[in-house]
């Protein structure tokens, strides 16, 4: 028997390998549909010593810091997209603390990093003290970082109402070199009016208008929205409160006002949305992106 | 010198024979699909992504090159028997050890030169479609020419990694000499510790002999300055010239020893 007799013709091993790969490919979207295993710990942190991993990572600490920081997001983004219904977002400050020792210049790890640990619950793990921390670190690797302080400056005002710090922060970051000439009277309102609505648009506008990258200005003009959002429910809630002294009774519906001629149609929020009523007063709806909103007794 | 040539252009001719060279076809398509992919996952950053990947796969590919490749140079010839008719040549031992180190050199410098025009057109890319508020962010631009230096300095530890993989190869096996030179290559990274180990000993000959050794052997972190060219801090050219001058010293010892080893061997 000859080795070309023997041996079968080309075709036929490119079928075979054909049919092979279709079944493999088959095998595994029905062995995930039909028979998936409960998820014990979804994700694991094999090694959480930024010190441990330095040393390992030879010379390749800044690669795995990127490959840890799209961990880091991925993370985030999972965590927040998934529909369980008590969102743990254990590994985020270890993620990004390995991302940031690994390359202590990683400047967006610090910055992103701090916006999504002080996002409250279910959007983040609600952790402003462990964003502070992140950005100090950021400051002893980079103390004339202008962005960084001002980061800093934001969870004081927004997530800790501490005004006094994050005006002082605020002046730090003016004082850096390449901070925005609006630093400096960023910091004189928010130390005279810290927790107004209109300073904190004031804030968030300079954002919009001067950050470099497009999420930081989507973030700043979410913000905004909610700030829009905020003035919008106080108005239909004094809308309300007006219905009601003349009728006598609480508005059922948006469409008890907009027949008294109060609304022209169901009022909507920034995104589009209706707002809903909850127990007499506007609420956002619970798909609304601007969910979840600032407490409006701190921002009047 | 001549015979030196040939004997490096065989090593070359060779390695291109062994498909060494469709590495660079991986390394092209690494670099396009992370480009793309990395573009979609991350927040900002693309960039400095795209440069840590590219010098991290220039010499990460360099590596693998001059580890299994150097490691069968010399063992191949013995191993097929054509060190017999070599030998018989007008071809010194010496002239065949250093030939085959510089073909395996030219293999490398044809592989980084592919390499980094491949990753400077996917980043001169990158950083003609971003817009300019986004290219004011960056600490340095896309296609940072002092990139280079660090580009030039893994080469140098490309070429010691070579001549490390080639000193083991004259008197062991492949496999070993593998093992030999990864090991060294690791140990090299953690050279800075040993340096200061008299922090964590306390006897005194501890400290002298990591001292010792800390100078014997090769200190491959002295190459590694990627983070540094990525976020556009200052190499001082004193600090480029001074490694170079210090791989070239250790690349010449490790030569001399293959030489002086090789000379010695008996192939009867």
């Amino acid at each position: 028997m000859t080795s070309s007799s023997a041996s079968p013709s080309a075709s036929v091993t490119a079928v075979a390998l054909a049919a092979l790969l279709a079944t493999v490919v088959g095998l595994q979207i029905l062995r995930e549909r039909t028979a998936p295993l409960q998820s014990g710990e979804a994700e694991l942190l094999y090694v959480r010593s930024p010190e441990a991993m330095k040393r390992m990572a030879l010379s390749y600490g800044p690669l795995l810091a990127d490959i840890y920081w799209i961990r880091a997001i991925q993370h985030y983004g999972d965590t927040k997209r998934s529909t369980e219904g008590a969102k743990s977002y254990s590994l985020l400050y270890p993620l990004l603390d390995l991302t940031t020792s690994l390359d202590p210049l990683f400047n967006v790890a610090y910055q992103f990093g701090a916006i999504f640990l002080a996002e409250p619950a279910p959007g983040g793990p609600g952790r402003p003290d462990l964003a502070i921390v992140l950005l100090q670190k950021g400051l002893k690797a980079q103390p004339d970082n202008w962005r960084l302080i001002q980061a800093l400056g934001f969870i004081h005002y927004w997530w800790h109402q501490d005004y006094r710090t994050a005006a002082f922060w605020f002046d730090q970051a003016a004082k850096r070199p390449g901070a925005p000439i609006w630093m400096a009277p960023l910091a004189a309102v928010t130390l005279a009016q810290g927790g107004n609505r209109a300073a904190s648009r004031q804030m968030w506008k300079h954002v919009a208008e001067t950050e470099s990258d497009q999420w930081f200005r989507n973030e700043a003009a979410r913000r905004l929205q909610q700030l829009d959002a905020l003035d919008q429910m106080d108005a239909l809630d004094r809308l309300l409160m007006t219905y009601q002294g003349r009728t006598g009774r609480p508005a059922g519906g948006w469409s008890d006002l907009v027949r008294a001629g109060m609304l022209r149609d169901t009022p909507r929020d920034p995104n589009g949305l209706p707002y809903q009523m909850n127990q007499g007063k506007a609420a956002l709806d619970h798909a609304s992106r601007l969910l979840p909103l600032p407490d409006p007794a701190r921002l009047k | 010198m001549r015979t030196l040539g040939y004997v490096a252009v065989n090593v070359f001719r060779e390695s291109v024979r062994d498909k060494v060279l469709y590495n660079l076809v991986v390394f092209a398509v690494l670099l396009m699909a992370a480009s793309y992919l990395i573009g979609q996952l991350t927040a900002g950053q693309d960039i400095k992504i795209i440069k840590d990947l590219g010098l991290a796969a220039i010499a990460t590919f360099g590596l693998m090159i001059a580890v299994f490749i150097g490691i069968g140079l010399v063992w191949k010839e013995v191993e097929r028997r054509s060190i017999y008719a070599l030998l018989t040549k007008p071809i010194s031992r010496a002239q065949f050890i250093v030939g085959k180190y510089f073909g395996l050199v030219l293999t490398l410098a044809v592989n980084v030169v592919v390499m980094v025009v491949a990753w400077y057109a996917v980043l001169g890319y990158m950083g003609a479609t971003v817009s300019q508020a986004a290219r004011a962010a960056w600490v340095a631009p896309a296609t940072d020419p002092t990139m280079l230096k660090a580009v030039l300095l893994i080469f140098v530890e490309l070429m010691l990694v070579t001549a490390v993989a080639l000193f083991f190869s004259t008197f062991s096996s492949p496999f070993l000499s593998a093992g030999l030179t990864v090991g060294l290559w690791v140990i090299g990274h953690f050279n800075a510790d040993l340096r200061n180990f008299e922090a964590v000993v306390e006897s005194p000959a501890a400290a002298w002999l990591a001292r010792g050794l800390y100078y014997l052997l090769p200190n491959f972190s002295a190459f590694d300055v990627k983070y540094q060219v990525v976020h556009a801090l200052p190499v001082p050219a004193a600090y480029l010239a001074s490694t170079i001058a210090y791989g070239a010293a250790y690349i010449g010892l490790l030569l001399v020893a293959a030489v002086a080893i090789f000379s010695r061997r008996d192939f009867k």
